[in-house]
């Protein structure tokens, strides 16, 4: 068993975060389409409409999102959907981050000033043209922080896929533990990797924010 | 041009619009002033389809601001509005919030539109400010611009909300200076303003609104010379000092 050197171990530990990095970009991108999405139904749609986008977000911020993907995974199959661990993780993690996104975007569109919307449909703007044109660039500054912040949740949430067998890095350390029992070892890599997605992103959004603070005080 | 007949409109129980009729002809400057929480901003954004109301109707050139089949946008693009805290786009420079309707609105292309905004920069005595973002002008110069962007869209008439309401008083002429030119070539106007020294110089009639209603719309010397009502001689009095 101790012919696992270090490196051997950091190694496989790297290539399973391979699938916590993809699991995290599919969460991103799908929650961000369908947090997109509904964004828009939620400022155009009737009020039918909005009470159902508002009960999906409620649902998904108000379960955890351990019990989310049980549900997914256990849950889809008794309605004969067989669903793989990747399968179940995807959707899940997309419908959490879309859940959440949707109410971040919605209260910064709301931080922008009604008479920006005014001075927009007075020049004639349709509605989709004023939220396009006008509001969203504006709604987007101030959205930056918080959905970085909600992002680097996200990654750190992709951790609990591991539970219905999905196997990204959380998974990875953990079976690795049992095989070397080198708990501290190999968790505090683990740690690290997780760091190393993280902290790219934060300082992102902090570059990203002093930038727009600068041209908006230029 | 714009007519407005009957038109009421209510806040749940609370009614913010009573019965307003009255009338704006083509080249006629009319002006609004009132008691704040009188109903003017209301009245005013009714006429462009900003504010809905429940009773009466509008009609700008004809058309039926809430009718159905009225292309509301098409209606707005050539109706100017100028508000009080101006409302330029912060995300954009000067000459792009002058082009962007004018683009994506109008179907103008790059260079007629950039020409067009900068012509108007120029007569409101901004073109050197064409590359600023709003937050780095004065709230004079933001006010100019934002005349000189529904200027930009060859609007038919124009609606100012307390235009200068916000502006230091050292910035106040420099905005009436713009609208006394635009009366004085002719254009439609509607003002909500209690700048008297501008309604004195170029408004044709002057509309008292209190609680809603439409005290009283008179040809601007009758109005000046002797208000009817005792509201809008209290009124007058206190802004006159
Ligand atoms: N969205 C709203 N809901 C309820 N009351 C409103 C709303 N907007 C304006 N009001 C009320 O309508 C009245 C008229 O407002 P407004 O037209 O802004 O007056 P003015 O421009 O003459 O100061 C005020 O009493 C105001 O409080
Ligand atoms: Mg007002």
């Amino acid at each position: 068993m101790n012919d696992f050197t270090i490196w051997d171990m950091a190694q496989g530990l790297l290539l399973s975060a391979r699938w916590t990095v993809l699991l995290s970009l599919i969460a991103f991108v799908g929650g961000g389409l369908v947090g997109g999405l509904l964004l828009v139904l939620r400022l155009s749609a009737g009020a039918k409409v909005q009470a159902m986008i508002r009960l999906y977000s409620e649902i998904f911020q108000g379960t955890p999102l351990l019990m989310q993907l049980f549900l997914g995974f256990f849950g889809l199959p008794m309605l004969g959907i067989e669903v793989s661990p990747w399968l179940a993780a995807s959707v899940t993690l997309t419908l959490y981050t879309g859940a959440y996104l949707v109410d971040i975007w919605r209260g910064c569109v709301e931080a922008i000033p009604r008479g920006q919307w005014q001075a927009a449909a007075s020049l004639g703007m349709s509605h989709g043209q004023q939220l396009r044109l006008v509001i969203w660039p504006q709604a987007m500054r101030i959205a930056t922080a918080p959905t970085v912040g909600f992002l680097v949740q996200v990654v750190k949430s992709t951790a609990l896929a591991s539970i219905i067998g999905f196997t990204e890095l959380t998974k990875a350390g953990s079976m690795l533990t049992n095989a070397v029992f080198q708990p501290f070892i190999i968790y505090s890599m683990v740690a690290a990797l997780y760091f190393a997605m993280c902290f790219p992103l934060t300082w992102y959004s902090r570059v990203l924010e002093r930038k727009q603070g600068l041209a908006l005080k230029r | 041009m714009i007519s407005i007949e009957n038109v009421s409109k209510w806040y749940g129980q609370f009614q913010v619009l009573n019965a307003c009729s009255t009338a704006v002809r083509k080249g006629e400057v009319v002006v609004v002033c009132g008691p704040s929480g009188s109903g003017k901003s209301t009245l005013i954004k009714t006429v462009n389809g900003l504010e809905a109301f429940q009773q009466g109707e509008i009609r700008i050139g004809g058309t039926s601001v809430d009718a159905p089949n009225t292309d509301l946008s098409k209606l707005r693009s050539h109706v100017g509005m100028v508000f009080q805290h101006f409302e330029l786009f912060p995300h954009l420079s000067i000459l792009d919030n002058l082009t962007l309707a004018q683009l994506k609105v109008l179907g103008r292309n790059k260079d007629e539109a950039a020409d067009k905004g900068l012509r108007l920069l120029e007569r409101v005595g901004l073109k050197a400010h064409a590359g600023k973002f709003p937050i780095q002008l004065s709230g004079g110069q933001q006010q100019r611009v934002a005349i000189a962007r529904s200027l930009a869209m060859d609007p038919v008439a124009m609606l100012f909300d307390e235009p200068t309401s916000a502006l230091d008083p050292e910035m106040i002429n420099e905005v009436l200076d713009v609208m006394v030119e635009l009366a004085q070539e002719g254009m439609t106007m509607m003002c909500v303003t209690h700048e008297m020294g501008f309604a004195k110089k170029v408004a044709h009639r002057v509309i008292f609104m209190d609680h809603g209603q439409i005290v009283e719309d008179e040809r601007k010397d009758e109005f000046f010379a002797n208000p009817k009502s005792e509201r809008a001689r209290d009124f007058l009095a206190k802004i006159l000092h």
